[in-house]
């Protein structure tokens, strides 16, 4: 609480010099969280901050770009700030970042499942328990079970740069073994098994785009790939084919830019597990050219560039 | 007449303008016998080949993908084989992890007066997606057939 408070204090204090400030409120039930669009000494008094409010606000960046933003900004997110200013998407001057330090985001899908669904009525967040109240029943779950794919392989819960900086939050909620993930689901199985998983998740997506427009990455709006070529790159059926086709666009385009945050898979109605795409290309993207996305301001991105000799790239028979 | 015995699989190629269809060209004129499973798509240039155009390729049914382009160094266009390059790299990820076999695809660099060499990776390239046989579809959706008055794209000559 009183990092929030600490929080609304640094925000005030810049907003005169700011057309708006990104944070988060408390969403429909105590389990969800929505943005938060501060423009007012007023809004602050909704503002909230802690493992409940998870979206990457990061993604608005790009749309605001020409105005004077603030944001409230984890770590995870601030690698998004990075690959976004790699790409001369957005101008650091305009951009004002508040820090805050992040102790872990909830996976709200996860935790919905485990309580199989029912109306939350109350939700309190202990050191490592997650209480959930359903009506008459209480839920105790262990945060450690419950995050984000991202936090167990946070490369730093402060952000990497910031202009005003809440006092360091200790502690991380991700106290143990990596729970496995879709991807090393994935690695356990054959190609035709993985070709019939996706067949199976996309035969149940609605084919809605959350998960395009909620990256942070995908900045083309109406000229996206899919909606806006001829002939068309997907079509209309709704068949697993042309989903899966929309799903190869998306991990293509954000190869070697995508930071792995996760926002494509939360935001995702029908809880497909389309993070796992992205994770493969950036694991042999590690590999091939030691990189990862949104690490460094000044370095390209892997695939805007070449070299010559590719050392780790061998050749190979057509055999 | 298919050299190799048994049932034609789809096999879709796309080739640089400047090296590889030239190769293939070359191939043709010394009357190399090749098998016929290979279709054909000629592109300026390897750094042409959106690697979404062969997991288009794929999805509708093809069984292998060949990409092949002129030598690292020797690029019509200076540079677009090397951009290629590690794009084609990265798509080896992608289809693996959608379920498309690695070994589906292959992409490789043949010259304009490598007949020869083209003829063994078409021939190589064809044994090799026969040993794997046909691709896994989609069990609901078959493969796509086209109707080439619907894509508006008249035949060459
Ligand atoms: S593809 Fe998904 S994980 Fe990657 S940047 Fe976009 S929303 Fe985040
Ligand atoms: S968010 Fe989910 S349901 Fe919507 S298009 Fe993406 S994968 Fe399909």
């Amino acid at each position: 609480m009183a990092h929030t408070q600490e929080l609304r204090t640094l925000i005030a204090r810049e907003l005169p010099n700011l057309d708006l400030v990104l944070a988060w409120t408390g969403g429909f039930d105590p389990l969800s969280s929505t943005p938060l669009f501060i423009t007012t000494e007023a809004d602050l008094d909704r503002l909230a901050v802690g493992p409940m409010h998870v979206q990457n606000l990061a993604a608005y960046l790009p749309s605001l770009k020409g105005r004077k933003v603030g944001i409230v900004t984890r770590g995870c997110d601030s690698r998004t700030i990075t690959e976004l200013l790699q790409e001369n998407l957005i101008n650091r001057d305009e951009v004002v970042i508040f820090g805050i330090g992040c102790t872990g985001a909830v996976n709200i899908r996860k935790v919905r499942t485990a309580v199989n669904g029912a109306p939350v009525t109350d939700v309190e967040i202990g050191d490592d328990v997650l209480t959930v109240t359903t009506g008459e029943e209480t839920h105790a779950l262990r945060l450690q079970d419950v995050l984000m794919d991202k936090c167990y392989t946070c490369a730093g819960q402060a952000p990497r740069m910031h202009d005003h900086m809440v006092s360091e939050r200790s502690g991380c909620l991700a106290t143990g073994e990596t729970p496995p993930s879709s991807l090393d689901l994935l690695e356990g199985m054959d190609a035709r098994e993985r070709f019939a998983f996706w067949e199976g998740h996309m035969d149940r997506c609605i084919r809605c785009y959350a998960c395009r427009n909620a990256c942070p990455l995908c900045v083309c709006k109406d000229s996206c790939v899919a909606q806006s070529r001829d002939p068309h790159w997907v079509d209309q059926s709704d068949t697993p084919r042309e989903k899966l086709m929309f799903q190869a666009i998306h991990a293509l385009h954000t190869a070697g830019r995508c930071t792995e945050c996760g926002e494509c898979e939360r935001a995702c109605p029908m809880g497909i597990p389309i993070l796992a795409m992205k994770q493969a290309l950036n694991r042999r993207i590690k590999h091939l050219f030691d990189y990862e996305a949104g690490m460094d301001q000044e370095s390209t991105p892997p695939l805007f560039m070449f070299r010559q000799q590719e050392e780790t790239i061998k050749e190979r028979d057509a055999r | 007449m298919p050299v190799l015995e048994g049932k034609e699989l789809r096999i879709v190629g796309f080739l640089c303008n400047w090296c590889s269809y030239g190769g293939a060209d070359t191939a043709g004129v010394g009357r190399f016998a090749q098998p016929t499973d290979l279709r054909i798509i000629k592109l300026p240039c390897t750094g042409r080949v959106n690697p979404l155009f062969v997991v288009r390729a794929f999805l509708n049914g093809a069984d292998g993908v060949l990409v092949s382009g002129c030598h690292p160094g020797d690029c019509h266009y200076t540079a677009g084989n090397f951009y290629a390059r590690r794009r084609l790299e990265i798509l080896r990820e992608l289809l693996d992890v959608m379920g498309i076999q690695q070994e589906r695809f292959h992409y490789t660099w043949v010259s304009a007066s490598e007949g020869q060499k083209w003829k063994q990776v078409v021939s190589d390239f064809t044994a090799r997606i026969h040993d794997l046989g046909p691709a896994a579809a989609f069990s609901g959706c078959p493969a796509v057939p086209i109707d080439m008055d619907e894509t508006g794209i008249k035949a060459a000559g």
